[in-house]
């Protein structure tokens, strides 16, 4: 079996005796599009600042292509393209001016430079844009420059840290279109995100992230199925009380889940269920199928985290 | 170790700061000029009237050499701790060339050769404006000038820099300013000769930076041998060294968490 283009292997942080990754092992095979889908303070940043070499890890290890990242010139970061949460783009250059500079870096001749800057600004529709400064532009447009100066080197694994966080839906559905065409050209990539759609649309494969290691890891379709048996049942109520305060639902559904005032039930058959609670008019009834997000719900908990530090 | 000893890439980190400051070439320049034409024409021609000649020399022709000497400090520390601070901790700089093949190694010794660099430019304006009062004396050994502006411009601008790795806003940099930069410039023999001061402040100048720089550079400039060119060198280089290694460790230390 060929080895995985990226994988780590019981990798161990902790900041000042708090752990935050306890043994997180997970492999990326070529060509593999894998999301780590996690609550805030997961671990999710700090994975891609281990293998991006950012951060010392205290134990385990992280190979790319089967060499540990320490035996690589640079780190790997020859083949290792980076897109930030943050943007860090040079706000004192244009954009076509940022795509240059970035390639300096990377010791690139100056034709393959030009040649490398205008096919990337090409495709990610930013050619109308090369000369503005980087103040003109949206956010989404911000990012897929960030996508853009990432891939110059033509880096066979692209790690991309929560890549849509705070765009809009058209900015963000034309971010997912480009990155499915490169993954179609042969790049790997490895994407955070706490968005349970962005990682159900994009990813062959989903690890869930909680307290620095991988809870459950499968395809998006494998892991609801395996999660969730059958459809999901959601009940509120209107006065904003709690539903079901005296658990009717125990023994009666396959399996229920509380968050906040939310009742989740969920099960193959849920009609008995659908009669009782519309019986009473308090009651708000959604039945749909179940997603990511319900799975994501019952692995890691049901309260909303803080970010923490 | 290979992350603390530059290569190649701190010349592309060199060059992308010329770049920047090429966009804002015109105005740069104009400050780099202006400011020590006023301090020529206020402290030479004002205060020069009433002090007339020092150590033999026009008192305007002693504070020009004086004024080339803390120009390069100002400029270099100016560029190690705003500037720099600026791509560190505001525009993550440092952070996307970290994802390149770079180290912090390349990125510390670009920013120490621009911080040289441009220290040099206002350092040249200065003797270019001098140059109009009859205030350099120009022959070869005015050449020697410039790679000791250089080696001052790196030494201010490592000390800056490792200064800046600490700091955890702007407002730190007035300390620096106000308890080391402004101290240098009135105490290191920029105005008058050290041997004015009482012993106990000649011993404190004989260990700072700026001194030894206006010691080699006020000989080069009008046209007299400098002395103890060895010591005056040493200390500068010391002093680059020295604050690169604590600059590359801090620097490192800082972001690589």
């Amino acid at each position: 079996m060929p080895s995985p283009r990226l994988e780590l292997d019981a990798v161990a942080k902790a900041y000042g005796g708090r752990p935050v990754l306890r043994g997180l092992s997970f492999a990326v095979g070529v060509g593999e599009c894998y999301a780590l889908l996690g609550p805030n303070g997961a671990g999710k940043s700090t994975s891609v600042r281990c293998i991006q070499g950012l951060t010392p890890f205290d134990a385990g290890q992280i190979r790319l292509d089967g060499r540990p990242l320490t035996q690589w010139p640079a780190g790997g970061h020859g083949r290792i393209g980076v897109v930030p949460q943050s943007d860090q783009l040079d706000p004192d250059f244009t954009v076509e001016e940022n795509l240059w500079i970035y390639g300096r870096y990377f010791r690139l001749p100056a034709a393959e430079i030009h040649r490398r800057s205008k096919e990337l600004l090409a495709f990610l529709a930013l050619e109308d844009f090369a000369r503005r400064p980087i103040q003109a532009l949206s956010g989404g447009m911000r990012r897929r420059l960030s996508v853009a100066r990432a891939l110059m080197h033509e880096p066979q694994l692209l790690l991309l840290d929560e890549p849509t966080t705070g765009l809009d839906p058209q900015a963000r559905h034309l971010l997912w279109q480009r990155l499915r065409e490169l993954q179609r050209s042969g790049v790997t990539l490895l994407l955070t995100t706490h968005y349970l759609d962005e990682a159900e649309r994009l990813a062959d494969r989903v690890g869930i992230l909680d307290g620095g290691r991988i809870r459950a890891e499968d395809s998006p379709e494998s892991l609801i199925r395996a999660q969730i048996p059958g459809e999901v049942l959601e009940l509120r109520r209107r006065d904003g009380g709690l539903p079901d305060p005296e658990n009717w639902h125990q023994g009666r559904v396959a399996a229920a889940e509380r968050a906040g005032d939310t009742l989740l039930l969920f099960d193959a058959r849920l009609d008995a269920a659908r009669a009782h609670f519309a019986a009473d008019p308090q009651y708000q009834l959604l039945q749909r199928p179940a997603t990511l997000e319900d799975v994501f719900l019952r692995l890691t908990g049901r309260e909303l985290r803080e970010e923490e530090g | 170790m290979a992350w603390f000893l530059p290569s190649w890439g701190a010349l592309a980190v060199l060059r992308r700061n010329f770049l920047v400051w090429r966009k804002l070439l015109l105005p740069s320049l104009l400050g780099n000029f202006v400011d020590p034409l006023l301090y020529l024409l206020a402290l030479g021609y004002g205060l020069g009237h009433f002090v007339g000649r020092m150590e033999g020399m026009p008192y305007i022709t002693f504070i020009a050499s004086g004024i080339v000497a803390s120009s390069a400090m100002n400029t270099a520390t100016f560029e190690g701790l705003y500037s720099a601070y600026t791509r560190m901790a505001v525009q993550n700089t440092y952070l996307s060339i970290l994802a390149t093949p770079l180290q912090m190694g390349d990125i510390v010794t670009g920013e120490l050769l621009w911080c040289a660099l441009k220290g040099a430019i206002s350092a040249l304006a200065i003797i270019i404006v001098a140059s109009f009062f009859g205030a350099i004396d120009w022959h070869w050994q005015v050449l020697l000038a410039l790679p000791v502006i250089l080696l001052t411009g790196l030494s201010f601008g490592a000390i800056a820099l490792a200064f800046t790795a600490l700091s955890r806003s702007y407002d730190f940099f007035m300390y620096y300013f106000t308890l080391a930069v402004t101290p240098m410039f009135l105490f290191c023999g920029v105005f008058y000769p050290l041997h004015t001061l009482p012993a106990f402040a000649q011993n404190i100048a004989a260990v700072l930076p700026l001194t030894h720089a206006v010691l080699l550079l006020r000989p080069l400039l009008t046209g007299h041998a400098p002395t103890q060119v060895e010591l005056h060198l040493a200390v500068l280089l010391a002093y680059a060294l020295c604050a690169y290694v604590l600059a590359t460790v801090l620097l490192r230390r800082r972001l690589l968490r």
